[in-house]
């Protein structure tokens, strides 16, 4: 099933473009089933709206022509799907084994202290939002983090401070968080 | 030292490239199998070879390939498992993202095996660089006519398509992983029926690691004989480990399989840092036991490490000094597993985070008497009684930690500190 809508008037405001529309029916293509493309929809859509809103989970059903709990469920399921708005920038803090042996708690703790927030928090100015995370592959760098896509390796408190300046001094017009590519 | 295979192309500029690729011998091995083997033959030379998978159960590659049904008028799908996600682990990373045709050149030959017109590679969501690779390598594979329709003007057609994993690390359990691929919540299905008989889309699926798939373009160019002539003979090969942790020199190492892991950590990491001694290292990633710096003469294959009490796992290998807390170690593994659990069964959704709250309390100094007997008993309920091996490798770890490191973690309980923290 293809579902063609327009953007009216009288729909209120509407979040996949068209553009985005025939991105989706494109990557449908790819799979048996339209099942299948809820997830690379999902990435999709975070790339343009940093999360994804109920309404945004409503449209991605109705373009895909499937039920709304399937895609809620792989909303809400998957931890790199965003439920509710993150900042500009969303740290990403690896504190697992090998992070944590090279003291990514202490790391943990400055950024809550340089950002004023804790982990799960964004700040008030919306630029950062602070998560930890579980193993990112990168453990021979460690301590790790990613910040969007970025990935920053052999940390200390003192590259953190650097790299946190770097990205406030960076212009508005950056990419989102959001898809993986 | 062992010549290099998978990583011989990791230091040269463009590595990533088709033209890097070609120019080391890169798709010989593709003309040479459409030229002269049948895919029966195919999947002989890799039984041959004895190659194992990498991705952490060791099952018998060539096996595998064989059990899918042959029957022409049956869809079969391939899928490589690029979901890695075991903590300390990064070698299949590193193939992606320095040398992503060799890993797809493997993926063409495994197609053809199998009669797969269709593959996926399921690739964390993460791994942004990676991500950008292989869709480029899979664009160049397309323009050079390694890929679609009539490969290399054979009668063989063979999709690719990259589909992204957003973040649960069950996805690497090959029927989650396929549960996924459909548009599912990531959780693992009853076996049988097993994949290669009935897995993606109900169709004969053969779900293999990066490192795996790799291996097969080598295994073809230079002979079923000279793979397995290298290292351990019950599971040869080259093999990348990964290391982190308290050692000098943490990286990516290709050493023969069933190098002894003592070599690996104290001669090519560099052994403990200045001061340090080696406590305790885990061989596989979190999953795999931690053993005792007593026990590091043990050979890095499936075989030695089973018989050790641990395993090989994803060749994960994290190395933990005298200067850190075995129980600080464990309360953080079992977060991750409790963290990662997919809620599908009671004994690993429950038993876990009830193993977690107990163990912050013992790391907080607020351990009872009683607590360790709690988490003995949680073990037991959890090893062998969860629905696949994530529950189980993160009992089987804890429940190490505790006869290990026993004294440890009672002077948690008895004296209401962290003796290092």
């Amino acid at each position: 099933m293809t579902v063609e809508s327009e953007v009216s008037a009288e729909s209120g405001p509407r979040f996949l473009t068209k553009e985005m529309r025939k991105k989706i029916e494109e990557i449908t293509g790819r799979y048996p089933t339209r099942r299948s493309a809820i997830m690379p929809s999902l990435f999709l859509a975070q790339e343009e709206y940093g999360y994804l809103c109920d309404e945004v989970l409503l449209e991605v059903a109705e373009a895909l022509g499937v039920p709304e709990v399937w895609v809620y469920e792989i909303a809400t399921f998957y931890t790199m799907f965003n439920t509710t708005p993150v900042g500009r920038f969303h740290i990403k803090l690896c504190t697992n084994v090998s992070c944590l042996l090279l003291e990514a708690g202490s790391l943990l703790s400055h950024l809550e202290k340089r950002l004023g927030i804790a982990r799960g928090e964004t700040t008030g100015d919306g630029l950062f939002t602070l998560s930890v995370v579980e193993c990112l592959g990168s453990c021979d760098t460690a301590p790790v983090m990613q910040i969007n896509k970025t990935y920053y390796e052999t940390l200390s408190a003192e590259g953190i401070d650097q790299i946190l300046e770097e990205l406030k001094a960076r212009p508005a017009d950056g990419g989102r968080e959001g898809a993986p590519a | 030292m062992m010549e290099k295979v998978l990583l011989k192309n990791a230091e040269t500029p463009d590595s990533h490239t088709v033209g890097a690729y070609e120019a080391s011998g890169g798709y010989q091995a593709l003309a040479t199998v459409l030229r002269d083997y049948q895919p029966d033959e195919l999947i002989e030379l890799v039984k041959e070879s004895n190659l194992k998978g990498r991705g952490g159960a060791g099952f018998a590659t060539g096996v595998k390939w064989g059990f899918v049904p042959k029957d022409p008028a049956l869809k079969k799908y391939l899928c490589c498992n690029a979901d890695e996600g075991e903590p300390g682990t990064f070698k299949d990373r590193a193939i992606m993202e320095k040398d992503p045709h060799q890993m797809i050149e493997g993926m063409i030959l495994c197609a053809y095996a199998i009669g797969a017109e269709t593959a996926y590679i399921y690739i964390r969501g993460e791994y942004t660089l990676s991500i950008q690779r292989l869709e480029a390598a899979l664009q160049e594979a397309y323009d050079k006519g390694y890929l679609g329709q009539r490969i290399l003007g054979s009668d063989f057609n063979l999709d690719i398509y990259v589909h992204c994993g957003a973040g649960a690390y069950i996805c690497g359990e090959e029927t989650a992983l396929i549960e996924s691929l459909e548009g599912r919540r990531g959780q693992p299905r009853l076996k049988p029926p097993f994949p290669a008989i009935e897995g993606l889309y109900a169709s004969p699926t053969v779900v293999n690691n990066v490192e795996t798939l790799a291996c097969v373009p080598h295994i073809v160019t230079r002979g079923a004989e000279w793979f397995s002539a290298i290292g351990s003979a019950s599971g040869p090969g080259p093999k990348l480990y990964c290391l982190s942790g308290h050692v000098r020199k943490p990286g990516l190492y290709e050493l023969p399989m069933g190098i002894p892991l003592r070599e690996l950590v104290e001669e090519h990491a560099g052994g403990a840092k200045p001061g340090r001694k080696i406590k305790a290292v885990i061989p596989g990633g979190v999953s795999a036991p931690m053993i005792l710096e007593s026990d590091l003469d043990v050979c890095m294959d499936f075989e030695s490490l089973a018989a050790a009490g641990t395993m090989l796992g994803s060749a994960g290998v994290i190395v933990i000094d005298d200067n850190d807390c075995v129980v600080r170690v464990a309360t953080r593994i079992t977060e991750f597993f409790a963290h990662e659990s997919c809620g599908k069964c009671s004994p690993c959704r429950e038993g876990l985070s009830w193993a977690v709250k107990i163990l912050r309390r013992l790391e907080n100094g607020e351990g009872k008497e009683g607590d360790l007997e709690q988490l003995d008993f949680l073990c037991d309920g959890i090893f062998g009684n969860t629905f696949c091996a994530l529950g189980d490798g993160a009992a089987w770890g804890l429940r190490r930690a505790l006869q290990h490191f026993r004294d440890e973690f009672v002077y948690h309980v008895e004296k209401k500190e962290c003796p290092f923290h």
